[in-house]
């Protein structure tokens, strides 16, 4: 044990000592929450928009009210002329432009239908779906407001869509839970991987073969101080995104917790597997980077809904740890749903772990090659 | 009394390359026996069998009376081990390398210092310096300490004078021979053929096999003809005129000088008149005693 305890320190002293690993440790996971939150948002906030309104009643004054206290839009300018639409969206502040029909505001009363154009920037096609999205939520929620004084004898059906776990479709929701899959899967079993395949390297390892220490309390010792101070990443990134994106833990706290060990643990033990396999410090990285990280964010399930690949990228993304720990911890943060509906994917965790752990000890080579 | 290191016919192939090809030999308690050998002889792989770190293809070694093969966790509590890269961990502290050395092999430093005390003493003043930068000689020192620091049995070094200033071999070797005192056996090997007779017994191997295994001054007893140093300003065209001597055996670079052995074993004056003919006048001749090197070179050529 004490000989085991020896181990451990060392560990800790190599980590504390080396910088670059400190600040991949905590530094990249910190970087990546606030990169992913931020620049790949898919929010619209602010975004900008051009009135050209051809009627000028009371109606589209509200309306367009509306559209603009809502949040979502700033006016960039009011438009007199079709000629300008074109004008407006070279100088690339304004996302869409919304029209009103000339007499809008009487036609709306007397006949109970006026139109109203929305165009929008085909050249970002991802805001323009949104923007598009959200300006005819905002109309149909009005005509709603005004059908009902109005026209109380005729009941008009509008669908409302509404977002039932992430309510104002806040894209934080979802990276969230993804990079913290992804950076948890790739610290653990980079560090791992490289931390024993510097120690084949340096020729460290031959002494420590010669030495009474046993394969698993090598690899324990291994273990133990990234489980730590991934753990601490854990509370770091839960933390970081509560203060800065206000992304509320909804089920069991101590679950979620919980659950992340488990996933560190497995993204361990994976780590030590690759160090097995791999002969150097390069070809551990090479195979950490490649082999988790495309996988991960292309086939888990966590920018690319699983639903939607071709049948084969589904039975692919099986094997993949991150695919079960995705949907566990959206699970638990964003649903706040209990064990009973996620121990299916916690059992293949467990499962996977105990693979990982038993495969390294068999595949550690107790002599050199 | 029971030989240490006890081996008989060990074989080591990697692909089609013969690392290791019968190799036999023993090795006595609290003896220093030296593998002497250019590189790529075959030491680091024999060294990596004796420590139980590699399994040899056929034949059997016993270290400390234990087989290798199925009794290596009992016989690698007992065996301090120093790679050829001095393995330490670059970023510790002298102190923290040794003190994670002792834990590791469930002792303390105190509790062995008197052991090291003569070697750690070197680079006590520099404990709170990392490894990685110690000089070549005090990385030496440290890595000793470190294999030492469990009181083994049997301390296997392998090229430990590589790349270590000449200072610093000559007192590394001292150590060495203070070490016998404390009953421990060392095998330790070399490329350099003048640390040989420092060992109470050498192996000469090249090409994965043993030329000769004796006492160093037995080894060079062991030279077959008489030996001459020949010395000339001009070193190497005197080497390449004297391999054109009809009389001349063999002619080695040694030190600033040329070892040449005669198929007659004398000197004779057609030499010089041959040397002054071909435009070397300043040579000087003498009768010398042969080294391991020469004993070394002697014994390759037979082989060959």
């Amino acid at each position: 044990m004490k000989r085991f305890l020896g181990f451990v320190k060392k560990e800790f002293l190599h980590i504390f000592r080396d910088y670059r690993t400190l600040f991949i440790l905590f530094g990249i996971p910190a970087a990546q929450i606030l990169i992913f939150g931020y620049a790949v948002s898919m929010d619209i906030k602010n975004a900008g928009i051009a009135i050209l309104d051809l009627s000028h009643d009371e109606i589209t004054q509200k309306l367009t009210d509306k559209i603009i206290s809502s949040g979502f839009f700033k006016r960039t300018e009011n438009l007199l002329h079709y000629n300008d639409i074109d004008r407006v969206f070279k100088k690339g502040k304004t996302k869409a432009v919304i029209i009103f029909e000339a007499d809008f505001g009487k036609k709306l009363v007397r006949e109970g239908k006026a139109s109203l154009s929305i165009i929008a920037d085909g050249s970002e096609p991802n805001t323009a779906t949104l923007v598009t999205n959200y300006t005819m939520a905002i109309v149909n929620d009005f005509t709603m407001e005004l059908a009902v004084p109005a026209l109380n004898n005729s009941i008009r059906i509008q669908p409302e869509v509404k977002m039932f776990y992430n309510p104002n479709l806040k894209s934080h929701f979802m990276f969230v839970p993804g990079v913290i899959t992804l950076i948890l899967i790739l610290i653990c079993a980079l560090m791992t991987s490289v931390t024993i395949t510097r120690e084949k390297e340096f020729g460290t390892m031959e002494v420590l073969l010669v030495s009474p220490l046993r394969p698993i309390q090598i690899i324990l010792g291994k273990v133990i101080p990234y489980f730590i101070l991934s753990f601490i990443n854990v509370l770091l990134i839960l933390a970081l995104s509560w203060l800065v994106f206000g992304l509320p833990v909804k089920g069991s706290i101590i679950l979620l917790l919980a659950e992340c060990m488990l996933y560190i643990l497995m993204s361990l033990t994976l780590g030590i597997l690759i160090s097995t396999v791999s002969k150097n410090m390069q070809q551990a990285i090479f195979i950490s980077l490649l082999g988790l990280m495309l996988p991960t964010i292309l086939l888990s399930g966590f920018i690319f809904p699983i639903e939607n690949m071709p049948k084969v990228y589904d039975y692919v993304s099986m094997i993949l740890p991150p695919r079960y720990f995705i949907v566990i911890i959206k699970n638990i943060m964003i649903k706040g749903t209990g064990l009973m509906y996620i121990w299916k994917e916690t059992l293949i965790l467990i499962v996977m772990t105990l693979f990982f752990i038993g495969l390294s000890v068999r595949k550690f080579k107790i002599r050199l090659e | 009394m029971q030989n240490v290191i006890e081996s008989s016919g060990i074989s080591k192939n990697f692909g089609t390359t013969k690392a290791l090809n019968d190799i036999s030999f023993s090795v006595n308690e609290s003896e220093i026996f030296g593998f002497i050998g250019p590189d790529g002889a075959g030491k680091t792989t024999l060294f990596r069998i004796i420590t139980t770190l590699m399994l040899p293809d056929e034949g059997e070694i016993k270290v400390l009376g234990m087989n290798c093969t199925t009794d290596y966790k009992e016989l690698r509590k007992n065996i301090g081990y120093m790679p050829g890269r001095f393995s330490l961990y670059q970023d510790l502290t002298v102190e923290e390398n040794l003190n994670f050395y002792a834990t590791v092999f469930g002792t303390t430093v105190e509790e062995n210092y008197e052991l090291i005390s003569d070697i750690y003493s070197h680079i006590e003043p520099f404990k709170k310096r990392a490894a990685g930068k110690l000089s070549g000689g005090m990385k030496q020192k440290l890595a000793l300490s470190c294999a030492l620091i469990h009181k083994p049995k049997l301390l296997v070094l392998d090229e430990p004078t590589t790349g270590v200033d000449a200072v610093s071999r000559s007192e590394f070797w001292d150590m060495l021979g203070k070490l016998r005192q404390h009953n421990i056996t060392i095998i330790v090997s070399t490329p350099y053929m003048d640390e040989a007779m420092r060992c109470d017994k050498v192996a000469l191997i090249q090409d994965g096999k043993i030329l000769a295994i004796d006492a160093p001054q037995k080894i060079r007893d062991g030279f077959s003809r008489k030996l001459f140093t020949v010395k000339s300003v001009e070193k190497y065209k005197l080497i390449n005129t004297l391999r054109k001597y009809p009389m001349t055996l063999t002619a080695y670079p040694f030190g600033d000088s040329v070892h040449v052995t005669f198929i007659n074993d004398m000197v004779d004056n057609s030499l010089f008149g041959y040397l002054i003919k071909e435009g070397i006048s300043d040579v000087v001749v003498q009768a010398a005693e042969a080294g391991i090197e020469d004993r070394f070179l002697e014994l390759m050529n037979k082989t060959e």
